[in-house]
């Protein structure tokens, strides 16, 4: 026998099993969803949502697909919120401290009230990697930001107007681009291709009878 | 927090864990492997498959649902548009937002075709932002695209179409440049090597990550140079037909807004089919592990524009889905929990099966451990098997859990669940559509002129099962692929004028074939409401 309880959709009171998750909730309740679902596995940060619990001071926030309903739990999904994402060329902007000055200057504001953090669906420090950001120290930013699933609650809670996701995603793409070592196997194997080093062990394979084949792939040495 | 029926089972995973990581389970035969395919996969099942009447596959069998929309009606009729008015005009036009679409966009965008993607969710909603566990390339010296290509066409029960494998694997290692060039972080140790792992199936380690967030940091990067392109992208926008010329090559789609149900008209003198997988057609009632939006809307288009399919018969079920809690039931639990040493291990604490078998063949082996040999752990809402995360612990040292696979200690600990402590329960989920839409190597449909298709739409790139790390490659592969071909090819195209009579003449067929039915498709979205 499923336990109820009640939750409210916007402010409308509806009865739903508790072992419901927001999203698979709102569902239970009739909503055919468009807005505010997407892997509903918690990867894609489309479901933001916002709740608050009856008797309770503190406005909390999520990812519905993700949380499990409560008793007395007002919701208010935050299926788009408008962050500034700055356009750049990749291939032109460099890692260095002047980029963040130029692109994303609000960081600056950042009165250090760490609702960001506070408020982060992936429990992410979030006012910690703005701070790295703001020194331009680009792979600790990278790093501490790295589960962001972009969903912008953050930005929601921020008193200073920061776009915290994209100001990641620029650090995260310049660590990955200039900063992190290269690749040298990688490089050299690009190179080979190019020359046509494995050109006639692919062609062989292309021609070869099916039976050879499959007597190459049953008794292929495995790597250990 | 697991139930308390739930202890003994656990104590005796616990007990024999120590002995469990010395013991290497022997792999199967090939012919132990096909006789547990048979007798336990479900792609073998022939009651839950069904014969196409109409359209280029007639006679062949495939999915009973996905049967069902492939015949359906409709959702216009021919005066329901007005062709002669195009509300979009361009070179190249890309149905859908994901890895594959949004690579083909980027690569026909340099080459200087006016491009435009059409979503019917948002850029980035799509099973690449959930690929956890990472893409494969040939690029360490131990490896090269030869063994890469005997290792997927084995898997794939070698028919693979071999012109469309061998460009996946030739071309892989520049997939990986191009992404690091874009600025995706992927492991590396600190000379900048790579660090590779085993998937299910290969024969070296050239799985390449980033963390378990290796689809979703692709996919990020990909939508944020997408938008630094200032490539147009229209969301919550989905195409519901293709349109035709008078010389009957491609020239467009009629789209449909997703919150307003407007119509309107795209015109295109080249078309990319990017729309992804099928999980959420739920296949068998299966749970998935797929995307929203995952509801083969590209076979539907392409199928009634007279494109032909391939494999469409063969579906991939991942063995490792959540099977508790109920809350995450289907999601996936990354191929990479295995490739860092966790065993499969039955209610009795026994490993049953070697942990890297491939992926058909494992989740065949986990169905027969449940259903057939009565060892499955009742988790209340079905059974699965213990997947004994704190193996990696064990094995890789103290953090390594939170350092490679945070994700899934994210996941479960939600739920009370510590992976690292605790080992999780797992069933086989809808994964991915190994079948889809048959092409050239060059990303063409085989039969409709100008129609590309790229990623999880595409049929014959890995054949009946695919490979952990080969589908991230496909998309980068074969987007980027279709996007420089389909940008080449505009330039040749004069568009004649426009109709719709291929969707007329469709449904004509269903008509003529006696097919009864009310569906109209594509789906574009499952329907989980509360039917009251």
């Amino acid at each position: 026998m499923e336990n109820m309880v009640n939750i409210f959709l916007f402010g409308k009171k509806y009865e739903v099993p508790d072992n419901l998750t927001i999203m698979r909730a709102m569902e239970y309740a009739g909503y055919q969803l468009v807005r505010g679902c997407g892997c509903r596995n918690g990867f894609c940060g489309a479901c933001a949502t916002i709740y608050r619990i009856k008797g309770d001071r503190e406005l909390k926030s999520c990812l519905a697909c993700q949380t499990k309903v409560e008793d007395n739990m007002y919701i208010a999904t935050l299926p788009f919120f408008p962050l500034v994402k700055q356009v750049y060329d990749i291939e032109k902007v460099k890692p260095t401290e002047q980029i963040m000055m130029q692109l994303y200057p609000e960081i600056y504001a950042c009165i250090g009230c760490n609702a960001c953090t506070k408020s982060c669906t992936q429990e992410l420090n979030v006012m910690q990697y703005i701070a790295y950001a703001q020194r331009g120290e680009y792979e600790k930013c990278a790093e501490e930001s790295f589960d962001c699933v972009m969903c912008g609650v953050c930005s929601a809670r921020c008193p200073a107007g920061i776009s915290h996701p994209q100001v990641a995603m620029l650090a995260r793409r310049l660590n990955g681009k200039y900063l992190a070592p290269k690749c040298d196997h990688l490089e050299d194997r690009v190179r080979e291709i190019n020359d046509g080093t494995f050109k006639e062990l692919i062609e062989d394979l292309m021609q070869k009878p099916i039976d050879q084949i499959k007597e190459l792939y049953n008794t292929r040495e495995i790597e250990k | 927090m697991y139930p308390e029926r739930l202890t003994k089972s656990i104590q005796a995973v616990e007990a024999a864990r120590e002995k469990n990581i010395a013991y290497e389970p022997a792999r199967m035969t090939a012919q132990q492997k096909e006789e547990l395919l048979k007798a336990y996969h479900p792609d073998y099942k022939v009651e839950e498959f069904e014969e196409l009447k109409i359209g280029q596959n007639k006679g062949q069998k495939v999915p009973k649902e996905l049967c069902a929309i492939l015949q359906a009606h409709s959702r216009i009729k021919a005066d329901d548009v007005d062709l002669t008015k195009p509300d979009y005009d361009v070179d190249v036009l890309i149905i859908g937002g994901g890895g594959a679409g949004s690579s083909a966009a980027i690569e026909a965008h340099q080459a200087g075709a006016d491009v435009m993607i059409v979503t019917k969710l948002r850029i980035g909603d799509a099973n690449t932002m959930m690929a956890e566990g990472g893409i494969q390339a040939a690029d360490k010296p131990n490896d090269s695209p030869a063994t890469h290509f005997v290792d997927a066409f084995g898997g794939g029960h070698f028919a693979a179409k071999r012109e469309l494998l061998s460009k996946l694997v030739c071309d892989a290692p520049e997939a990986i440049q191009w992404l690091s060039e874009l600025g995706v972080e992927f492991d590396k140790d600190a000379d900048g090597n790579m660090i590779t792992t085993h998937g299910g199936g290969t024969s070296r380690k050239r799985m390449h990550a980033a963390k378990d967030y290796s689809g979703a940091e692709i996919m990020r990067t990909l939508r944020d140079e997408v938008l630094n392109r200032n490539i147009p992208v229209v969301d919550f926008t989905a195409a519901i037909e293709l349109i035709k010329d008078d010389k009957g090559q491609i020239a467009g789609a009629v789209l449909m807004n997703m919150e307003t149900k407007e119509l309107l008209v795209a015109r295109a003198k080249t078309v990319i089919i990017a729309t992804g997988g099928a999980g959420r057609m739920h296949y068998q009632g299966f749970p998935t592990s797929n995307h929203y939006g995952a509801t083969a809307d590209g076979l539907v288009l392409g199928y009634r524009a007279g494109a032909q399919l391939l494999y469409a018969e063969t579906l991939q079920y991942h063995p490792t889905g959540a099977a508790y809690p109920e809350q995450i039931f289907g999601a996936l639990v990354t191929e990479k929990v295995r490739s860092l040493g966790a065993k499969l291990v039955n209610a009795n604490g026994e490993v049953f099966m070697h942990p890297l078998e491939t992926r058909d063949v494992a989740a065949a082996s986990i169905i027969r451990e449940c259903n057939d040999r009565n060892n499955g752990v009742e988790t209340g809402s079905g059974l699965g098997v213990w997947l004994d995360t704190p193996m990696i612990e064990k094995i890789g040292g103290e953090g390594t859990i939170e350092k490679r696979i945070p994700a899934m200690m994210r996941m479960f600990g939600k739920y009370g669940i510590d992976i690292r402590k605790e080992p999780i329960i797992v069933y086989p989920t809808l994964h991915y559509q190994n079948g889809g839409l048959d092409i050239t190597p060059d990303g063409m449909t085989t039969n409709v002129k100008n129609l590309y298709v790229a990623g999880e739409a595409v049929g014959g790139i890995h054949g009946r099962n695919r490979l952990m790390g080969n589908s991230l490659l496909d998309i980068i592969v074969f987007g980027r692929g279709a996007g420089k071909s389909a940008a080449a090819q505009c330039k040749n195209v004069t568009l004649g004028k426009l109709n719709l009579d291929h969707v007329a003449e469709f449904e004509k067929e269903i008509d003529k074939a006696g097919i009864k039915t009310d569906l109209v498709s594509p789906k574009l979205l499952p329907d989980y409401t509360n039917k009251k």
